[in-house]
């Protein structure tokens, strides 16, 4: 019998800000459900996210920001994203995130777009329902 | 009948009430829960009595209010003889916007400023710096060089505001364009009053904003301890912070413990210079969260102050009392803020402000209801600053001092507090001190495991958060969100450009050569730093020349 493969999730931090509560509580929350997850750490540029993202092999990828400066980073990480072939890795956001911005970033391919309050079990569910199955 | 007969006759009247009327109303009205716990994990009673504080010793556990331990406070007179200062941390977009915004606080009662720089300035990155894009005036104001700070503090009197700076990892630069700009006012430095956070240890494992490795940065935070005990005696040179132990996720025994620990480290580094501990002691500061437990809060205040004094007297053998009492300043906690119904977030901050007054702080920070969503707008952030004014004016709690002592309930807590963090601080102390607890990752894992107890009681509804897990409705918040024009960050970035071109090049290269010269040998750094902002050397060309000579923190990462 062959067991599944788990569903590896990297869980980054662009931007300046230091707000990694909760960036640790989901990394920690999506381990606790089962899935391997790769933190990046403080103070990731788009390109260091995307090259983990690759060299790690993620199916996965939740950014965590709270700086405000989603606007700028988000739209960069997708488009490096897309031109390293990345397209068929899910991503998702969190943090502090104005509801009148979440359209436009979904537009960008960011699947969704968790603010504060949301319970892990949430943010797990949606992983599992939303990964991309690869063979 | 002597005390003692009358505890014994109370213990015995509990046991007996325990045994008659209790039995009864727990059979018709159960209690809620199998037991009450608070933040701190700690067991509470369902009654307390004197039993619970027979060895309370008033002279040597409260005393007076203006004496050690200072349990009661720090002034004989508090709140009577004068308020806390209400001083709204606040910063955004260019040095232009935020001197208005500072002016409308100052006008509307505020009394002593508190400024929030961007995440470029915090880490020491100019404006035009690649990591700066997409950050410049978000999160605080962008302050670049002293051409910026002119500009922040244009029109305010050095000499008569106090002004407090959220900074650490670059404190040294912005404490000497502050210093530049009040010889520029005209102002002796004897005068100029304020506070840098200057806390870099908390940042290791709590606020995470590092620049340089710990020991160079507790070089630096000695360097402006030992130059403000010299030359601004007005100047507390660090503000050893708790509120962002606790808004990473700690439990406010380990915020109480950790802040008192980062405490003991600073005065040993400040010690190893030279300094007497009377001469720098007194103008230690503190900053605490306070959190939404009213009454655990309360007694974490009083503890801190009574743990403190006890500290420097014990342990550091200081004399004059001013060394033992512990000022603080509190901020409501941000992290008890939910972005669902936003409005709610004013009764939140009212309970924790009022824990902060009833705690006996000497300044006060409440948050905006709109912080879980934005920095504050100008109406939000005014609601915030009259919750303070309502409070001092129309609650009564300001009309006498530590209100709440000799409470069964807060006088057990606040006891239990210090025996907690007690325990703490040995175990530091076996580790080897604070830069080896940090190295041993000990203080992150211990924030990280309780920030993620607290997230697991939510979910599982053993905490309720009103509009968040329970009380919910469904609708998304519709309040205004204060927005940062991108056009602020262009224009940041031509006029330090602007400035690179117009200044004295040749000076800034000299001035830089030789802060690399003495960053080598191991000196005060401050005389030079003052000296390389008034030739309008960056503030990323400073922390550049320091970053070469002493490397970069890198992150140990825990989750």
């Amino acid at each position: 019998m062959q067991t599944e493969k788990k569903i590896r999730v990297l869980i980054a931090k662009p931007g300046l800000d230091s707000h990694d509560r909760g960036a640790k509580i989901v990394a920690r929350s999506l381990r606790d459900a089962g899935m391997e997850v790769i933190y990046t750490g403080l103070r990731q540029t788009p390109e260091q996210i995307v090259e983990t993202a690759l060299q790690e092999d993620v199916d996965v990828v939740g950014l965590s920001i709270l700086s405000g400066a989603h606007k700028t980073l988000f739209p960069k990480i997708m488009e490096l994203m897309r031109g390293k072939g990345l397209t068929d890795v899910m991503v998702f956001a969190g943090g502090i995130i104005p509801e009148e911005d979440i359209p436009e970033l979904k537009k960008l391919g960011i699947k969704e777009i968790f603010g504060p309050g949301t319970p892990t079990e949430a943010i797990a569910k949606f992983v599992f329902d939303n990964v991309p199955r690869r063979t | 009948m002597s005390d003692k007969e009358k505890n014994s006759s109370i213990k015995e009247e509990l046991q007996r009430w325990e045994k008659t009327t209790l039995p009864r109303w727990m059979r018709q009205r159960p209690e809620r829960k199998n037991e009450f716990r608070n933040h701190s994990g700690m067991l509470i009673k369902r009654v307390y009595t004197p039993e619970d504080i027979k060895d309370l010793d008033y002279m040597l556990d409260l005393g007076f209010p203006g004496e050690y331990p200072f349990t009661r406070g720090v002034h004989a007179t508090m709140y009577r003889g004068r308020l806390w200062t209400m001083r709204m941390f606040s910063g955004y977009g260019t040095a232009g916007q935020t001197n208005q915004r500072f002016k409308y606080l100052l006008k509307e009662g505020e009394t002593g400023l508190s400024i929030a720089f961007d995440y470029p300035t915090i880490t020491g990155y100019d404006s035009d710096h690649p990591f700066a894009e997409g950050e410049v005036g978000i999160c605080g104001v962008a302050v670049a060089s002293l051409k910026d700070m002119e500009v922040l503090l244009d029109g305010i009197p050095l000499d008569k505001v106090t002004t407090s700076m959220t900074i650490n990892g670059p404190a040294a630069m912005l404490l000497a364009m502050y210093v530049a700009v009040g010889d520029k006012q005209g102002v002796p430095r004897e005068k100029i009053g304020g506070t840098t956070q200057n806390d870099m240890l908390k940042e290791y494992f709590a606020q995470k904003l590092c620049i340089f490795p710990p020991k160079p940065s507790l070089k630096l935070v000695t360097d402006i301890t030992e130059y403000c005990t010299r030359h601004l005696p007005k100047w507390n040179p660090i503000s050893i912070s708790g509120y962002h132990i606790r808004e990473a996720g700690s439990n406010a025994v380990q915020e109480l413990a950790f802040t008192l620990y980062d405490g003991i480290a600073y005065v040993e580094s400040v010690l190893k210079r030279g300094l007497k501990v009377d001469d720098f002691a007194p103008r230690l500061s503190f900053f605490f969260a306070s959190h939404n437990n009213l009454f655990e809060e309360i007694a974490k205040f009083r503890a801190a102050r009574r743990l403190w004094a006890k500290i420097m007297k014990e342990r550091f053998h200081a004399k004059s009392p001013r060394s033992m009492w512990m000022r603080m300043h509190v901020q409501t906690s941000g992290c008890t803020l939910t972005s669902q119904q936003p409005l709610n977030n004013i009764t939140r901050t009212t309970i924790e402000a009022l824990a902060a007054v009833l705690g006996g702080t000497q300044s006060l920070h409440t948050n905006s209801f709109d912080e879980a969503l934005c920095l504050p707008t100008e109406e939000a952030v005014r609601v915030a600053l009259r919750t303070q004014q309502i409070m001092a004016h129309e609650s009564g709690a300001a009309d006498t001092t530590d209100p709440l002592a000799g409470s069964y309930y807060v006088e057990a807590l606040t006891n239990e507090m210090e025996k907690q963090a007690m325990e703490y601080i040995q175990k530091i102390d076996d580790m080897g001190g604070a830069i080896a607890a940090i190295e041993k990752g000990f203080f992150q894992k211990e924030i990280a495991d309780s920030a993620y107890k607290y997230q697991r009681e939510t979910d599982e509804k053993k905490r309720i958060i009103v509009g968040v897990n329970e009380y919910k409705t469904g609708e998304k918040a519709l309040i205004p969100i204060l927005r940062i024009d991108p056009k602020v960050e262009k224009e940041q970035v031509s006029r330090l450009q602007k400035l690179r071109r117009e200044r004295d090049n040749g000076k800034v290269e000299k001035v830089l050569e030789k802060l690399h010269y003495m960053a080598e040998k191991d000196e005060n750094l401050m005389p030079i730093i003052i000296n390389a902002v008034r030739a309008y050397a960056t503030l990323g060309e400073i922390c550049g020349v320091l970053r070469k000579v002493y490397g970069e923190h890198k992150e140990l990462i825990i989750i």
